[in-house]
Protein backbone atom coordinates (compact mmCIF):
# COMPACT_ATOMS: atom_id res chain seq x y z
CA UNK A 1 0.00 0.00 0.00
CA UNK A 2 2.87 2.71 0.83
CA UNK A 3 4.44 1.65 -2.83
CA UNK A 4 1.00 2.09 -3.97
CA UNK A 5 0.95 5.61 -2.45
CA UNK A 6 3.77 6.78 -3.18
CA UNK A 7 3.48 6.03 -6.97
CA UNK A 8 0.02 8.26 -6.93
CA UNK A 9 1.47 11.05 -5.05
CA UNK A 10 4.50 10.52 -7.52
CA UNK A 11 1.82 10.89 -10.47
CA UNK A 12 0.49 14.10 -9.00
CA UNK A 13 3.79 16.40 -8.70
CA UNK A 14 5.25 15.24 -11.83
CA UNK A 15 2.85 16.62 -14.43
CA UNK A 16 2.03 20.56 -14.48
CA UNK A 17 -1.85 20.40 -14.11
CA UNK A 18 -1.94 19.98 -10.32
CA UNK A 19 -0.20 23.91 -10.29
CA UNK A 20 -1.99 25.05 -12.96
CA UNK A 21 -5.73 24.65 -11.07
CA UNK A 22 -3.79 25.47 -7.72
CA UNK A 23 -2.92 29.20 -9.44
CA UNK A 24 -6.17 29.43 -11.01
CA UNK A 25 -7.96 28.76 -8.12
CA UNK A 26 -5.97 31.02 -5.45
CA UNK A 27 -6.73 34.08 -8.30
CA UNK A 28 -10.62 33.26 -8.72
CA UNK A 29 -10.75 32.71 -4.70
CA UNK A 30 -9.11 35.98 -4.39
CA UNK A 31 -11.32 37.68 -6.45
CA UNK A 32 -14.15 35.96 -5.33
CA UNK A 33 -13.15 36.57 -1.26
CA UNK A 34 -12.28 40.25 -2.64
CA UNK A 35 -15.61 40.97 -4.21
CA UNK A 36 -17.88 39.11 -2.20
CA UNK A 37 -16.67 40.97 1.04
CA UNK A 38 -17.00 44.03 -0.89
CA UNK A 39 -21.04 43.23 -1.62
CA UNK A 40 -21.77 41.98 1.57
CA UNK A 41 -19.94 44.91 3.55
CA UNK A 42 -21.95 47.65 1.24
CA UNK A 43 -25.20 45.94 1.63
CA UNK A 44 -25.27 42.73 4.03
CA UNK A 45 -28.53 41.67 1.81
CA UNK A 46 -26.76 41.37 -1.19
CA UNK A 47 -26.95 38.05 -3.24
CA UNK A 48 -30.09 37.35 -1.07
CA UNK A 49 -31.72 37.40 -4.42
CA UNK A 50 -34.01 40.31 -5.35
CA UNK A 51 -33.46 42.16 -1.58
CA UNK A 52 -36.65 41.38 -0.30
CA UNK A 53 -37.00 43.19 2.77
CA UNK A 54 -38.98 39.34 4.20
CA UNK A 55 -35.99 37.11 2.89
CA UNK A 56 -33.07 39.64 3.78
CA UNK A 57 -31.29 38.92 6.87
CA UNK A 58 -28.80 41.45 8.32
CA UNK A 59 -25.53 40.05 9.09
CA UNK A 60 -23.18 40.15 12.20
CA UNK A 61 -19.63 41.52 11.41
CA UNK A 62 -18.52 37.87 12.56
CA UNK A 63 -20.88 35.85 10.62
CA UNK A 64 -20.11 37.91 7.73
CA UNK A 65 -16.46 37.88 7.88
CA UNK A 66 -17.40 33.66 8.16
CA UNK A 67 -19.06 33.89 5.46
CA UNK A 68 -16.48 35.65 3.24
CA UNK A 69 -13.47 33.25 4.26
CA UNK A 70 -15.32 30.35 3.39
CA UNK A 71 -16.20 31.22 0.12
CA UNK A 72 -13.55 28.66 -1.32
CA UNK A 73 -15.61 25.99 -0.04
CA UNK A 74 -19.38 28.02 -1.32
CA UNK A 75 -17.52 28.50 -4.96
CA UNK A 76 -14.15 26.66 -4.96
CA UNK A 77 -14.49 23.08 -4.72
CA UNK A 78 -14.72 22.57 -7.99
CA UNK A 79 -10.58 23.03 -8.48
CA UNK A 80 -9.98 19.80 -5.71
CA UNK A 81 -12.59 18.10 -6.83
CA UNK A 82 -11.30 18.37 -10.23
CA UNK A 83 -7.88 17.64 -9.44
CA UNK A 84 -9.03 14.66 -7.77
CA UNK A 85 -11.48 13.54 -10.36
CA UNK A 86 -8.97 14.12 -12.56
CA UNK A 87 -6.69 11.32 -10.88
CA UNK A 88 -8.77 8.62 -12.10
CA UNK A 89 -9.86 10.73 -15.88
CA UNK A 90 -5.92 11.15 -17.18
CA UNK A 91 -4.78 7.57 -16.82
CA UNK A 92 -7.73 6.60 -19.16
CA UNK A 93 -7.02 9.80 -21.10
CA UNK A 94 -3.45 8.68 -21.35
CA UNK A 95 -3.54 5.59 -21.52
CA UNK A 96 -1.69 5.06 -18.69
CA UNK A 97 -3.50 2.97 -17.02
CA UNK A 98 -2.48 -0.12 -18.28
CA UNK A 99 0.89 0.68 -16.83
CA UNK A 100 -1.11 1.31 -13.46
CA UNK A 101 -2.91 -2.11 -13.68
CA UNK A 102 0.47 -3.94 -14.56
CA UNK A 103 2.26 -2.19 -12.05
CA UNK A 104 -0.26 -3.36 -9.32
CA UNK A 105 -3.05 -5.57 -10.73
CA UNK A 106 -5.49 -4.76 -7.64
CA UNK A 107 -7.68 -2.31 -8.65
CA UNK A 108 -9.13 -1.67 -5.59
CA UNK A 109 -6.14 -0.37 -4.52
CA UNK A 110 -5.07 1.57 -6.74
CA UNK A 111 -8.51 3.45 -6.77
CA UNK A 112 -8.07 3.77 -2.73
CA UNK A 113 -4.32 4.30 -2.77
CA UNK A 114 -5.48 7.56 -4.83
CA UNK A 115 -7.97 8.41 -2.75
CA UNK A 116 -5.77 8.31 0.04
CA UNK A 117 -2.69 10.14 -1.81
CA UNK A 118 -4.87 13.14 -3.03
CA UNK A 119 -5.83 14.25 0.30
CA UNK A 120 -2.92 15.92 1.27
CA UNK A 121 -2.62 17.18 -2.78
CA UNK A 122 -6.83 18.98 -2.04
CA UNK A 123 -5.71 20.03 1.26
CA UNK A 124 -2.82 21.93 -0.24
CA UNK A 125 -5.73 23.45 -2.73
CA UNK A 126 -7.36 24.04 0.49
CA UNK A 127 -4.61 26.30 2.27
CA UNK A 128 -4.33 27.93 -1.25
CA UNK A 129 -8.08 28.23 -1.43
CA UNK A 130 -8.56 29.81 2.52
CA UNK A 131 -5.73 31.96 2.06
CA UNK A 132 -6.11 33.44 -0.82
CA UNK A 133 -10.06 34.00 -0.15
CA UNK A 134 -9.37 35.50 3.50
CA UNK A 135 -5.90 37.62 2.21
CA UNK A 136 -8.27 39.67 -0.10
CA UNK A 137 -11.39 39.50 1.68
CA UNK A 138 -9.42 40.49 5.24
CA UNK A 139 -8.06 43.36 2.86
CA UNK A 140 -11.25 44.26 1.39
CA UNK A 141 -13.15 44.36 5.03
CA UNK A 142 -10.36 46.76 6.00
CA UNK A 143 -10.45 49.26 3.30
CA UNK A 144 -13.56 49.48 4.02
CA UNK A 145 -13.20 50.19 7.21
CA UNK A 146 -14.99 47.08 8.68
CA UNK A 147 -12.73 44.79 11.08
CA UNK A 148 -11.55 41.75 9.14
CA UNK A 149 -12.40 40.00 12.78
CA UNK A 150 -8.91 37.69 12.26
CA UNK A 151 -9.02 37.29 16.16
CA UNK A 152 -12.19 35.75 16.64
CA UNK A 153 -12.33 32.26 17.52
CA UNK A 154 -14.93 31.31 15.64
CA UNK A 155 -13.81 32.77 12.14
CA UNK A 156 -10.32 31.22 13.11
CA UNK A 157 -12.00 27.72 12.85
CA UNK A 158 -13.79 28.28 9.67
CA UNK A 159 -10.79 29.22 8.10
CA UNK A 160 -9.40 25.97 9.32
CA UNK A 161 -12.11 23.56 8.56
CA UNK A 162 -12.38 25.25 4.71
CA UNK A 163 -9.17 23.40 4.56
CA UNK A 164 -10.30 20.53 5.49
CA UNK A 165 -13.45 20.95 3.60
CA UNK A 166 -11.84 21.25 0.64
CA UNK A 167 -9.35 18.46 1.20
CA UNK A 168 -12.48 16.25 1.23
CA UNK A 169 -13.48 17.25 -1.30
CA UNK A 170 -10.63 15.91 -3.90
CA UNK A 171 -11.69 12.81 -2.38
CA UNK A 172 -15.10 13.50 -3.18
CA UNK A 173 -13.42 13.89 -7.37
CA UNK A 174 -11.25 11.15 -7.05
CA UNK A 175 -14.48 9.06 -6.29
CA UNK A 176 -16.41 10.89 -9.00
CA UNK A 177 -13.38 10.14 -11.63
CA UNK A 178 -13.72 6.65 -10.58
CA UNK A 179 -17.52 6.59 -11.49
CA UNK A 180 -16.87 8.53 -15.14
CA UNK A 181 -13.66 7.58 -16.40
CA UNK A 182 -14.29 10.02 -19.53
CA UNK A 183 -12.28 12.70 -18.64
CA UNK A 184 -13.92 15.59 -20.62
CA UNK A 185 -17.34 14.36 -19.52
CA UNK A 186 -16.13 14.50 -15.91
CA UNK A 187 -14.98 18.23 -16.00
CA UNK A 188 -18.38 19.43 -17.34
CA UNK A 189 -20.49 17.56 -15.04
CA UNK A 190 -18.35 18.59 -12.30
CA UNK A 191 -18.44 21.98 -13.69
CA UNK A 192 -22.00 22.42 -14.46
CA UNK A 193 -22.56 20.66 -11.41
CA UNK A 194 -21.06 22.42 -8.76
CA UNK A 195 -21.53 25.66 -10.59
CA UNK A 196 -24.95 25.55 -11.73
CA UNK A 197 -27.19 22.11 -10.72
CA UNK A 198 -26.57 22.64 -6.80
CA UNK A 199 -26.77 26.59 -6.28
CA UNK A 200 -29.93 25.98 -8.35
CA UNK A 201 -30.99 23.06 -6.85
CA UNK A 202 -30.84 24.96 -3.26
CA UNK A 203 -32.53 27.45 -4.19
CA UNK A 204 -35.44 26.20 -5.61
CA UNK A 205 -35.45 23.35 -3.04
CA UNK A 206 -35.63 25.93 -0.53
CA UNK A 207 -38.85 27.55 -2.01
CA UNK A 208 -40.86 24.34 -0.65
CA UNK A 209 -41.03 23.81 2.77
CA UNK A 210 -41.44 20.04 2.39
CA UNK A 211 -37.66 20.26 0.36
CA UNK A 212 -36.33 22.77 2.10
CA UNK A 213 -34.45 20.33 4.62
CA UNK A 214 -33.23 18.40 1.20
CA UNK A 215 -30.83 20.84 0.35
CA UNK A 216 -28.39 20.96 3.29
CA UNK A 217 -27.51 16.67 2.16
CA UNK A 218 -26.30 17.94 -1.22
CA UNK A 219 -22.76 17.72 -1.04
CA UNK A 220 -21.88 21.68 -1.93
CA UNK A 221 -24.02 22.19 1.38
CA UNK A 222 -22.42 19.53 3.38
CA UNK A 223 -19.11 21.10 2.36
CA UNK A 224 -19.96 24.60 3.70
CA UNK A 225 -21.60 23.08 6.32
CA UNK A 226 -17.71 21.97 7.53
CA UNK A 227 -16.42 24.98 7.75
CA UNK A 228 -19.88 26.06 9.81
CA UNK A 229 -20.58 29.04 7.30
CA UNK A 230 -22.24 29.35 4.18
CA UNK A 231 -23.41 32.26 2.07
CA UNK A 232 -26.73 30.43 1.29
CA UNK A 233 -26.97 29.94 4.55
CA UNK A 234 -25.88 33.34 6.00
CA UNK A 235 -28.53 34.63 3.46
CA UNK A 236 -31.15 32.81 4.67
CA UNK A 237 -31.83 29.92 2.07
CA UNK A 238 -31.76 27.20 4.17
CA UNK A 239 -29.82 25.69 7.41
CA UNK A 240 -26.79 23.59 7.78
CA UNK A 241 -25.80 20.23 8.74
CA UNK A 242 -23.57 19.94 12.13
CA UNK A 243 -20.24 20.08 11.01
CA UNK A 244 -19.20 16.70 12.02
CA UNK A 245 -22.12 15.22 10.35
CA UNK A 246 -21.23 17.53 7.02
CA UNK A 247 -18.02 16.07 6.89
CA UNK A 248 -19.22 12.51 6.90
CA UNK A 249 -21.87 13.35 4.49
CA UNK A 250 -19.29 14.64 2.37
CA UNK A 251 -16.60 11.86 3.02
CA UNK A 252 -19.96 9.34 2.65
CA UNK A 253 -20.01 11.11 -1.28
CA UNK A 254 -16.69 10.26 -1.72
CA UNK A 255 -17.06 6.27 -0.72
CA UNK A 256 -20.28 6.13 -2.65
CA UNK A 257 -19.06 7.06 -5.71
CA UNK A 258 -15.33 4.96 -5.62
CA UNK A 259 -18.02 2.00 -4.34
CA UNK A 260 -19.77 2.73 -7.85
CA UNK A 261 -16.84 3.42 -9.56
CA UNK A 262 -15.17 0.11 -8.70
CA UNK A 263 -18.83 -1.89 -9.23
CA UNK A 264 -18.40 -0.91 -13.05
CA UNK A 265 -15.10 1.08 -13.98
CA UNK A 266 -12.91 -0.79 -12.27
CA UNK A 267 -14.15 -4.18 -13.38
CA UNK A 268 -13.98 -3.40 -17.10
CA UNK A 269 -11.24 -4.89 -19.44
CA UNK A 270 -8.28 -2.57 -20.66
CA UNK A 271 -8.33 -2.60 -23.74
CA UNK B 1 10.68 -11.41 -1.49
CA UNK B 2 8.35 -14.07 -1.43
CA UNK B 3 10.26 -16.37 -3.98
CA UNK B 4 8.70 -14.83 -6.66
CA UNK B 5 11.29 -13.87 -9.64
CA UNK B 6 12.75 -16.76 -9.02
CA UNK B 7 10.25 -19.04 -10.64
CA UNK B 8 10.74 -21.42 -13.97
CA UNK B 9 10.43 -18.29 -16.14
CA UNK B 10 7.30 -20.03 -18.25
CA UNK B 11 4.68 -18.36 -19.54
CA UNK B 12 1.71 -21.17 -20.51
CA UNK B 13 -1.39 -20.52 -21.98
CA UNK B 14 -4.56 -22.89 -21.77
CA UNK B 15 -7.30 -23.18 -23.38
CA UNK B 16 -7.93 -19.35 -23.47
CA UNK B 17 -10.57 -17.77 -24.64
CA UNK B 18 -12.15 -14.65 -25.10
CA UNK B 19 -15.38 -13.32 -27.08
CA UNK B 20 -16.72 -10.37 -27.29
CA UNK B 21 -20.50 -10.36 -28.03
CA UNK B 22 -20.86 -13.11 -30.27
CA UNK B 23 -17.17 -12.62 -31.99
CA UNK B 24 -14.41 -14.68 -30.85
CA UNK B 25 -11.22 -13.00 -30.32
CA UNK B 26 -9.65 -15.90 -29.33
CA UNK B 27 -10.49 -19.23 -29.15
CA UNK B 28 -9.22 -21.88 -27.08
CA UNK B 29 -5.21 -20.80 -27.25
CA UNK B 30 -3.09 -22.92 -25.98
CA UNK B 31 1.21 -23.17 -26.38
CA UNK B 32 3.82 -22.30 -23.93
CA UNK B 33 7.12 -20.33 -24.04
CA UNK B 34 10.05 -21.36 -22.24
CA UNK B 35 12.80 -19.05 -20.80
CA UNK B 36 16.32 -18.86 -22.66
CA UNK B 37 15.09 -18.07 -25.60
CA UNK B 38 13.10 -15.43 -28.06
CA UNK B 39 9.67 -16.54 -28.72
CA UNK B 40 8.28 -14.57 -31.61
CA UNK B 41 4.02 -14.34 -30.81
CA UNK B 42 2.93 -13.85 -34.78
CA UNK B 43 0.11 -13.35 -36.63
CA UNK B 44 -1.44 -10.80 -38.69
CA UNK B 45 -2.83 -7.79 -37.46
CA UNK B 46 -6.37 -8.80 -35.36
CA UNK B 47 -5.22 -12.30 -35.15
CA UNK B 48 -5.84 -11.43 -31.75
CA UNK B 49 -2.20 -11.09 -30.19
CA UNK B 50 -2.20 -7.93 -28.27
CA UNK B 51 -6.21 -9.59 -26.33
CA UNK B 52 -3.93 -12.38 -25.16
CA UNK B 53 -1.40 -10.46 -24.25
CA UNK B 54 -3.95 -8.38 -22.08
CA UNK B 55 -5.38 -11.47 -20.87
CA UNK B 56 -2.00 -12.95 -19.96
CA UNK B 57 -1.37 -9.22 -17.85
CA UNK B 58 -4.40 -9.47 -16.07
CA UNK B 59 -6.05 -6.43 -17.85
CA UNK B 60 -8.50 -8.00 -19.59
CA UNK B 61 -10.84 -11.01 -18.17
CA UNK B 62 -10.54 -14.76 -19.66
CA UNK B 63 -14.01 -15.42 -21.31
CA UNK B 64 -12.51 -18.94 -20.52
CA UNK B 65 -9.00 -20.52 -20.23
CA UNK B 66 -5.85 -19.16 -17.96
CA UNK B 67 -2.62 -17.25 -18.53
CA UNK B 68 0.00 -18.14 -16.09
CA UNK B 69 3.15 -16.77 -15.50
CA UNK B 70 5.86 -19.05 -13.06
CA UNK B 71 2.30 -21.20 -12.66
CA UNK B 72 0.51 -17.71 -11.28
CA UNK B 73 -1.90 -15.47 -12.88
CA UNK B 74 -1.09 -11.97 -13.59
CA UNK B 75 -3.38 -10.77 -10.36
CA UNK B 76 -1.59 -13.57 -7.92
CA UNK B 77 1.51 -11.88 -8.14
CA UNK B 78 2.58 -9.82 -4.92
CA UNK B 79 5.27 -7.86 -7.32
CA UNK B 80 4.47 -8.52 -10.83
CA UNK B 81 7.48 -6.20 -12.04
CA UNK B 82 9.90 -8.21 -10.36
CA UNK B 83 8.43 -11.28 -12.37
CA UNK B 84 6.80 -10.41 -15.59
CA UNK B 85 7.76 -6.60 -17.44
CA UNK B 86 5.54 -5.74 -20.39
CA UNK B 87 5.19 -3.20 -22.73
CA UNK B 88 1.76 -3.22 -24.80
CA UNK B 89 1.82 0.26 -26.91
CA UNK B 90 3.93 2.92 -27.47
CA UNK B 91 1.23 5.44 -26.73
CA UNK B 92 1.19 4.82 -22.69
CA UNK B 93 2.53 7.61 -21.15
CA UNK B 94 1.18 11.30 -19.91
CA UNK B 95 2.65 13.42 -22.42
CA UNK B 96 3.60 16.14 -19.98
CA UNK B 97 5.60 13.67 -17.81
CA UNK B 98 9.82 13.26 -18.13
CA UNK B 99 11.09 9.86 -19.35
CA UNK B 100 12.61 9.48 -16.09
CA UNK B 101 9.15 10.89 -13.87
CA UNK B 102 7.40 8.26 -15.88
CA UNK B 103 10.02 5.22 -14.35
CA UNK B 104 10.33 7.35 -10.90
CA UNK B 105 5.80 6.75 -10.98
CA UNK B 106 6.50 2.42 -11.32
CA UNK B 107 9.33 2.45 -9.52
CA UNK B 108 7.89 2.08 -6.09
CA UNK B 109 5.92 -1.15 -6.86
CA UNK B 110 8.54 -2.36 -8.70
CA UNK B 111 10.56 -1.91 -5.28
CA UNK B 112 13.11 0.21 -6.99
CA UNK B 113 15.24 3.39 -6.18
CA UNK B 114 16.01 6.09 -8.90
CA UNK B 115 18.97 5.42 -9.89
CA UNK B 116 17.38 2.31 -11.15
CA UNK B 117 15.62 4.42 -13.27
CA UNK B 118 18.83 5.96 -14.61
CA UNK B 119 20.23 2.36 -15.09
CA UNK B 120 17.68 1.29 -17.45
CA UNK B 121 17.38 4.49 -19.01
CA UNK B 122 20.90 4.28 -19.86
CA UNK B 123 20.63 0.87 -21.31
CA UNK B 124 18.04 1.97 -23.75
CA UNK B 125 20.04 4.46 -24.98
CA UNK B 126 17.48 7.40 -23.32
CA UNK B 127 19.95 9.05 -20.43
CA UNK B 128 20.50 12.13 -22.61
CA UNK B 129 16.70 12.68 -22.69
CA UNK B 130 15.55 11.70 -19.31
CA UNK B 131 14.07 15.05 -18.12
CA UNK B 132 12.61 15.67 -21.79
CA UNK B 133 8.65 15.83 -21.31
CA UNK B 134 7.28 12.27 -23.15
CA UNK B 135 5.20 14.63 -24.89
CA UNK B 136 8.02 15.53 -27.27
CA UNK B 137 9.43 11.88 -27.92
CA UNK B 138 9.65 10.00 -31.50
CA UNK B 139 7.73 7.10 -31.31
CA UNK B 140 10.72 4.82 -31.85
CA UNK B 141 12.06 7.24 -28.23
CA UNK B 142 8.32 5.99 -26.47
CA UNK B 143 9.34 2.37 -27.75
CA UNK B 144 13.08 2.15 -26.25
CA UNK B 145 11.10 4.46 -22.59
CA UNK B 146 8.21 1.25 -22.80
CA UNK B 147 11.01 -1.21 -23.08
CA UNK B 148 13.17 0.60 -20.02
CA UNK B 149 9.35 0.20 -18.41
CA UNK B 150 9.56 -3.32 -18.35
CA UNK B 151 13.00 -3.78 -17.36
CA UNK B 152 12.78 -1.55 -14.01
CA UNK B 153 12.17 -4.61 -12.01
CA UNK B 154 14.61 -7.08 -13.29
CA UNK B 155 12.12 -9.30 -14.52
CA UNK B 156 12.58 -13.22 -15.67
CA UNK B 157 9.65 -13.01 -18.07
CA UNK B 158 10.06 -9.83 -20.76
CA UNK B 159 6.82 -9.30 -22.95
CA UNK B 160 6.77 -6.87 -25.99
CA UNK B 161 3.92 -6.21 -27.97
CA UNK B 162 5.48 -4.82 -31.76
CA UNK B 163 8.81 -3.42 -29.98
CA UNK B 164 10.23 -2.95 -33.43
CA UNK B 165 7.46 0.00 -34.62
CA UNK B 166 8.63 3.29 -35.34
CA UNK B 167 12.49 2.27 -34.70
CA UNK B 168 14.77 3.32 -36.89
CA UNK B 169 17.28 0.58 -38.93
CA UNK B 170 19.77 1.17 -36.35
CA UNK B 171 17.85 1.13 -33.35
CA UNK B 172 16.29 -2.39 -34.93
CA UNK B 173 19.82 -3.92 -34.79
CA UNK B 174 20.36 -2.83 -31.17
CA UNK B 175 16.65 -4.24 -30.40
CA UNK B 176 17.49 -8.06 -31.68
CA UNK B 177 20.88 -7.76 -30.26
CA UNK B 178 19.60 -7.17 -26.86
CA UNK B 179 16.53 -9.36 -26.93
CA UNK B 180 19.03 -12.10 -27.58
CA UNK B 181 21.18 -10.84 -24.47
CA UNK B 182 18.39 -10.95 -22.60
CA UNK B 183 17.66 -14.46 -23.80
CA UNK B 184 20.94 -15.61 -23.01
CA UNK B 185 20.57 -14.36 -19.11
CA UNK B 186 17.98 -17.18 -19.07
CA UNK B 187 14.68 -14.90 -18.99
CA UNK B 188 11.83 -15.71 -21.51
CA UNK B 189 11.21 -13.01 -24.23
CA UNK B 190 7.84 -12.48 -25.93
CA UNK B 191 7.65 -11.03 -28.76
CA UNK B 192 4.80 -10.13 -30.72
CA UNK B 193 4.99 -8.63 -34.52
CA UNK B 194 2.70 -9.21 -37.58
CA UNK B 195 5.34 -9.52 -39.71
CA UNK B 196 7.82 -12.89 -39.66
CA UNK B 197 10.47 -11.07 -41.42
CA UNK B 198 10.86 -8.53 -38.54
CA UNK B 199 11.47 -11.11 -35.97
CA UNK B 200 12.87 -13.71 -38.07
CA UNK B 201 16.57 -12.72 -37.08
CA UNK B 202 15.63 -12.76 -33.87
CA UNK B 203 13.70 -15.37 -32.21
CA UNK B 204 13.95 -19.19 -31.48
CA UNK B 205 10.74 -20.07 -31.19
CA UNK B 206 7.34 -19.01 -33.02
CA UNK B 207 3.77 -19.43 -31.84
CA UNK B 208 1.57 -17.97 -35.00
CA UNK B 209 -2.07 -17.42 -34.52
CA UNK B 210 -4.52 -16.73 -36.62
CA UNK B 211 -8.57 -15.46 -36.11
CA UNK B 212 -7.89 -16.18 -32.67
CA UNK B 213 -6.21 -19.35 -33.27
CA UNK B 214 -3.00 -21.31 -33.13
CA UNK B 215 -1.89 -22.36 -36.41
CA UNK B 216 1.30 -23.48 -35.47
CA UNK B 217 3.78 -23.44 -33.04
CA UNK B 218 7.26 -24.93 -33.20
CA UNK B 219 11.11 -24.24 -33.00
CA UNK B 220 12.05 -21.38 -36.09
CA UNK B 221 14.20 -24.24 -37.48
CA UNK B 222 11.29 -26.21 -37.91
CA UNK B 223 9.24 -23.64 -39.54
CA UNK B 224 12.35 -22.30 -41.88
CA UNK B 225 11.91 -26.43 -42.67
CA UNK B 226 8.96 -25.82 -44.58
CA UNK B 227 10.43 -23.03 -46.67
CA UNK B 228 11.02 -23.65 -50.77
CA UNK B 229 14.08 -23.18 -52.75
CA UNK B 230 13.89 -23.64 -56.57
CA UNK B 231 15.74 -22.59 -59.05
CA UNK B 232 14.54 -19.87 -61.95
CA UNK B 233 15.65 -20.51 -65.69
CA UNK B 234 15.30 -18.54 -68.52
CA UNK B 235 16.18 -18.64 -72.34
CA UNK B 236 15.91 -17.19 -75.59
CA UNK B 237 15.23 -20.69 -77.07
CA UNK B 238 11.73 -20.82 -75.48
CA UNK B 239 11.40 -24.62 -77.24
CA UNK B 240 14.79 -25.58 -76.65
CA UNK B 241 13.87 -25.06 -72.67
CA UNK B 242 10.58 -27.05 -72.69
CA UNK B 243 12.24 -30.03 -74.39
CA UNK B 244 14.84 -29.96 -71.61
CA UNK B 245 12.60 -29.07 -68.98
CA UNK B 246 10.14 -32.11 -70.32
CA UNK B 247 13.33 -34.98 -70.96
CA UNK B 248 14.85 -33.70 -67.60
CA UNK B 249 12.14 -32.81 -65.05
CA UNK B 250 9.01 -33.46 -65.83
CA UNK B 251 7.69 -33.03 -62.59
CA UNK B 252 9.51 -29.96 -61.50
CA UNK B 253 7.97 -27.17 -62.66
CA UNK B 254 6.08 -24.92 -60.00
CA UNK B 255 4.55 -22.48 -62.67
CA UNK B 256 0.82 -22.52 -62.73
CA UNK B 257 0.81 -20.05 -65.82
CA UNK B 258 4.85 -20.61 -67.18
CA UNK B 259 5.69 -18.18 -69.09
CA UNK B 260 7.22 -18.75 -72.82
CA UNK B 261 11.14 -19.31 -72.37
CA UNK B 262 11.20 -18.96 -68.55
CA UNK B 263 10.63 -22.13 -65.89
CA UNK B 264 10.81 -22.51 -62.15
CA UNK B 265 11.82 -25.50 -61.01
CA UNK B 266 11.84 -27.14 -57.29
CA UNK B 267 13.90 -29.82 -55.80
CA UNK B 268 17.02 -29.42 -58.40
CA UNK B 269 20.33 -27.37 -58.15
CA UNK B 270 21.33 -24.67 -59.98
CA UNK B 271 24.51 -26.65 -60.86
CA UNK B 272 22.48 -29.01 -62.48
CA UNK B 273 20.31 -26.91 -64.81
CA UNK B 274 23.36 -25.16 -65.97
CA UNK B 275 24.81 -28.61 -66.36
CA UNK B 276 22.16 -30.17 -68.54
CA UNK B 277 21.70 -26.56 -70.50
CA UNK B 278 25.38 -26.71 -71.23
CA UNK B 279 25.66 -30.65 -72.39
CA UNK B 280 22.24 -29.79 -74.79
CA UNK B 281 24.13 -26.66 -75.90
CA UNK B 282 20.99 -24.37 -74.84
CA UNK B 283 22.12 -20.82 -74.02
CA UNK B 284 20.64 -19.85 -70.83
CA UNK B 285 20.06 -15.48 -69.90
CA UNK B 286 18.86 -16.63 -66.43
CA UNK B 287 19.85 -19.30 -64.43
CA UNK B 288 18.59 -18.06 -59.90
CA UNK B 289 18.08 -19.37 -57.31
CA UNK B 290 14.91 -18.11 -55.85
CA UNK B 291 14.00 -18.85 -52.23
CA UNK B 292 10.48 -19.00 -51.16
CA UNK B 293 10.71 -16.79 -48.33
CA UNK B 294 9.75 -17.61 -44.64
CA UNK B 295 7.14 -15.04 -45.08
CA UNK B 296 5.08 -16.56 -47.62
CA UNK B 297 4.47 -19.57 -45.51
CA UNK B 298 3.77 -17.82 -42.62
CA UNK B 299 1.19 -15.77 -44.85
CA UNK B 300 -0.09 -18.60 -46.32
CA UNK B 301 -0.40 -20.18 -42.78
CA UNK B 302 -2.09 -17.79 -41.49
CA UNK B 303 -4.40 -16.68 -44.65
CA UNK B 304 -5.26 -20.63 -45.00
CA UNK B 305 -6.83 -20.43 -41.53
CA UNK B 306 -10.75 -21.04 -40.85
CA UNK B 307 -12.78 -18.20 -41.05
CA UNK B 308 -13.80 -16.25 -37.89
CA UNK B 309 -16.27 -18.09 -36.46
CA UNK B 310 -19.47 -16.50 -34.92
CA UNK B 311 -19.80 -17.91 -32.12
CA UNK B 312 -23.66 -18.49 -30.53
CA UNK B 313 -24.21 -16.29 -27.61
Amino acid sequence: MIAALRSEYRKTVTTRMWWVLLLAMAGYMAFLGGSMAVALAIDPTAGTGAGDPDVAVTIDPVDLARTVYSIAVTFGYVFPAVIGAMAVTGEYRHQTLTPTYLADPRRGRVLVAKMVATLPVGLVFGVAGAVSTVAAGAGALMLLGESPMLGEPEVLRTIGLSVLALGVWALVGVGFGAAMPNQVAAIVVLLAFTQLVEPLARVFLAVFEATAHVAKWLPGAAGEAVTGASFFSATGMHDLLPWWQGLLVLLGYAVALGALGSLTTLRRDVT
Amino acid sequence: MTGEGSGDGVVAVNGLTKRFGPVSAVEDLTFSVGPGRVTGFLGPNGAGKTTTLRMLLGLVEPTSGTATVDGHRYSELSHPARVIGAALEAASFHPGRSARDHLRVYAPQAGVTDARCDEVLDVVGLAQVARRRVGGFSLGMRQRLGLATTLLGDPQVLVLDEPANGLDPEGIVWLRGYLRHLASEGRTVLVSSHMLSEVQQTVDDVVIISRGRLVHASPLAELAARARRSVVVTSPDHEGLQRLVTHRWPTHGTDPEPAPGRVELEGVTAAEVGAAAHAAGLELHELSVREVALEDVFLEMTSAAPAHEEVAA
